[in-house]
């Protein structure tokens, strides 16, 4: 057994691309669920549109990258504003619902045979990153890292940008939650009728959330695609945005940094189970199972080890016992 | 909570001899006009379904006084709250508020415009400190605004102070050891104490209670009485719902009773709960309860006295199977204080 593949693939996988994008969806969800209260189950949806966007504007229309991105970011504004219009007047778990039917539809309408033309079917789109990779400015190679982990050059360019983004994220984050507007937010999570009675707009607040929430998300979108350089309909499914309140919860909702953490955590604990036990099967250590059980096995174990955390740490990595404790009286 | 906690200045003050003139002059009928009303409810209707839930024809609000809005159980007072704070619409009817109409005013508008309420059940905001659900009350911040929430120094001096505001309350209100911790953490009165104090963060004009002391045990209750009267010294009208009517004898100036959704009287704490609609409202119309100590009295000696001018007619034969008054007692007599 190679046990230094087993530990650098797990520490690329928590630093790599795809804990990028989950810490980037979970960290819009953290604003909507952690601090507002929102129960948003269609945050695929706002990746989905973020994905697609570039994907569009740039292999579709032949316009510039940089125009997909604004495009991106205005559509999961106007994304939020039909979500919420609707249903943030309403009680929570409506809007629980219209979210769900809602990154259903967008993931159904970008995979219709009608729209192939625009949006590619079930195969979606390819050839829109070009001009994202031309600005790459790590010469072509093998970067290392440390001793055992290592990416290449293209790969270096999507998690310069892709860490840059959570770090920004984080830290507009940080300014907003310690101010006034976030102290309106989390009272909104707590009781929405007191915060009316105490002459705050509940739904101008709630729908501010829904927005900042769903553009982070588009720009989690905007990392999926160019990191993959394709976009494909079935990748924006709920199973997404299962696993981004997985990451949430795991680092921790309503902390700065939980989603961020609970992102690197997520992927390395997911890829060191997946590796071990590939590695056991071929070196003949474990003969029970095969190599192609490996997938449903190392999700039926992070699915163990979720409730192992529910049950002795509700809180998360991040959270505060004590918060926790204020439910149970 | 120290006992000594419930003594409060100004228990009687200035403004409380002011609201007693004003309404020494008033008719008790419903729907009397008032000399200045902060307050003027007409026709408010509300149905839910084939229940007329609310059904106001006239009520007015004397500026400055406490006035006690009682009522059987399901007499509507809280569902005439929500209309009147916008968290609830009304079907028909108008209102208004320092002059201005009010109706179809959202919930936030109305606490802007100076109109604060407070909950049955207590809304504090459990995972926030004591002193965030303080600052929270206040308005026109700046740092509520998205764009000016990201440079702190936009706000910051306003921040220091709505504390500073938010901690003389806190002190006000015994509260100020607590400021810290989280409002989940407090107890039920405490909680009744910190929602009070936040509606004062948005400085109101008109403050309305509902039950502020259901739930809170008696050596809190005075203090928060204590602190209601002071509201009125200040120079707020506040409008309370309560069922204790011992408290509502205390403190108010006036009473407003709604049974059915409609006001059926008004006038002054101590002659209103024997007006016979009141009584008619809470007994039913067809009561013969005693309305006094004395008449009770009265009532039970005439008949104990029919009983034994019976008794003495027709000797009972069951009289002497029955065990001795005496022995009766004896046997319980052995029993410890404690022991039921």
């Amino acid at each position: 057994m190679d046990w230094t593949l087993i530990f650098s693939r797990a520490i690329e996988s928590g630093i790599g691309s795809e804990a990028v994008i989950y810490a980037l969806a979970a960290i819009g969800l953290n604003v909507h669920f952690g601090y507002t209260g929102l129960l948003n189950f269609g945050q695929a949806a706002f990746l989905a549109v973020g994905g697609y966007s570039i994907a569009v504007t740039v292999a579709t229309f032949g316009l510039p990258f940089f125009l997909g991105v604004a495009i991106g970011i205005a559509l999961a504004v106007v994304l939020a504003l039909l979500l919420g219009i609707p249903t943030l007047r309403l009680r929570a778990d409506y809007l629980a619902i219209v979210t769900i039917a809602a990154a259903e539809i967008v993931r159904l309408v970008v995979r219709a045979v009608a729209l192939e033309g625009t949006f590619g079917g079930t195969d979606g789109l390819q050839g829109f990153s070009d001009s994202f990779y031309a600005m790459n400015p790590y010469p072509d190679g093998q970067y290392n890292v440390g001793s055992i982990i290592g990416f290449d050059h293209r790969t270096m360019w999507v998690l310069t940008v892709g860490w840059i983004l959570v770090a920004l994220s984080c830290f507009v984050i940080y300014l907003l939650m310690k101010s006034p507007w976030g102290r309106v937010l989390k009272a909104i999570r707590e009781d929405e009728d007191a915060v009316r009675s105490l002459g705050k707009n509940v739904f101008s607040y709630k729908m501010q959330s829904l927005v900042l929430g769903g553009v982070i998300g588009a720009l989690a979108g905007f990392i999926f695609a160019l990191s993959r350089s394709a976009v494909q309909p079935d990748l924006y499914s709920t199973d997404l945005t299962f696993y981004a309140y997985t990451v949430l919860i795991l680092g921790g909702a309503a902390r700065i940094l939980g989603p961020v953490v609970g992102a690197a955590i997520f992927w390395a604990l997911l890829i060191l189970i997946s590796t071990f036990l590939e590695e056991a099967v071929n070196a003949g250590v474990i003969n029970v199972i095969t190599v192609t059980q490996v997938g449903p096995i190392r999700l039926m174990l992070v699915g163990f080890g979720l409730m192992l955390l529910l049950i002795f740490r509700p809180q998360g990595i991040f959270g505060d016992k004590r918060e926790i404790a204020l439910d149970a009286r | 909570m120290h006992a000594d906690e419930a003594v409060q200045p100004q228990a009687i003050g200035p403004r409380k001899a002011q609201a007693t003139a004003v309404f020494a002059e008033l008719a008790s009928e419903p729907g009397v006009p008032k000399p200045d009303p902060i307050l003027v409810v007409n026709n408010v209707v509300r149905r839910f379904g084939g229940l007329t839930a609310v059904n106001v024809e006239h009520v007015e609000i004397q500026r400055g006084s406490i006035t006690a809005l009682i009522g059987p159980n399901g007499a509507g007072k809280t569902t005439f709250f929500n209309q009147l704070t916008g968290f609830d619409t009304a079907d028909a009817g108008e209102w208004t508020f320092n002059g201005r109409p009010m109706k179809g005013v959202s919930a936030h508008k109305v606490a802007r415009q100076g109109m604060v309420r407070t909950f049955q059940l207590t809304k504090a905001l459990s995972k926030l400190t004591v002193l965030e659900n303080m600052r929270l009350g206040a308005q026109g911040q700046r740092g509520e605004n998205f764009l000016r929430a990201l440079v702190a120094g936009l706000w910051r001096g306003q921040e220091k102070e709505i504390t500073e505001r938010a901690e003389d309350l806190l002190r006000r209100f015994k509260l100020d050891a607590k400021s810290a911790d989280f409002a989940g953490s407090l107890s039920g009165g405490q909680r009744k104490l910190l929602e009070m104090a936040r509606a004062l963060m948005v400085e109101p004009e008109l403050v309305m209670l509902d039950e502020p002391m259901a739930g809170v045990n008696p050596a809190l209750t005075q203090s928060l009485l204590g602190h209601v009267k002071d509201l009125r010294e200040q120079g707020m009208t506040v409008l309370f719902v309560e069922h204790d009517m011992d408290m509502v004898r205390d403190i108010s100036d006036w009473v407003i009773v709604m049974a059915q959704g409609s006001v059926i009287a008004e006038g002054p704490p101590d002659s209103i709960m024997s007006d016979p609609r009141v009584v008619d409202a809470y007994l039913g119309a067809h009561h013969d309860a005693p309305l006094s100590a004395e008449e009770e009295e009265q009532q039970l000696a005439e008949a104990e006295a029919a009983l034994e001018a019976e008794a003495q007619g027709v000797a009972d034969p069951a009289d002497a199977a029955r065990p001795a008054p005496a022995s009766v007692a004896e046997g319980t007599s052995r029993k410890e204080p404690g022991d039921d």
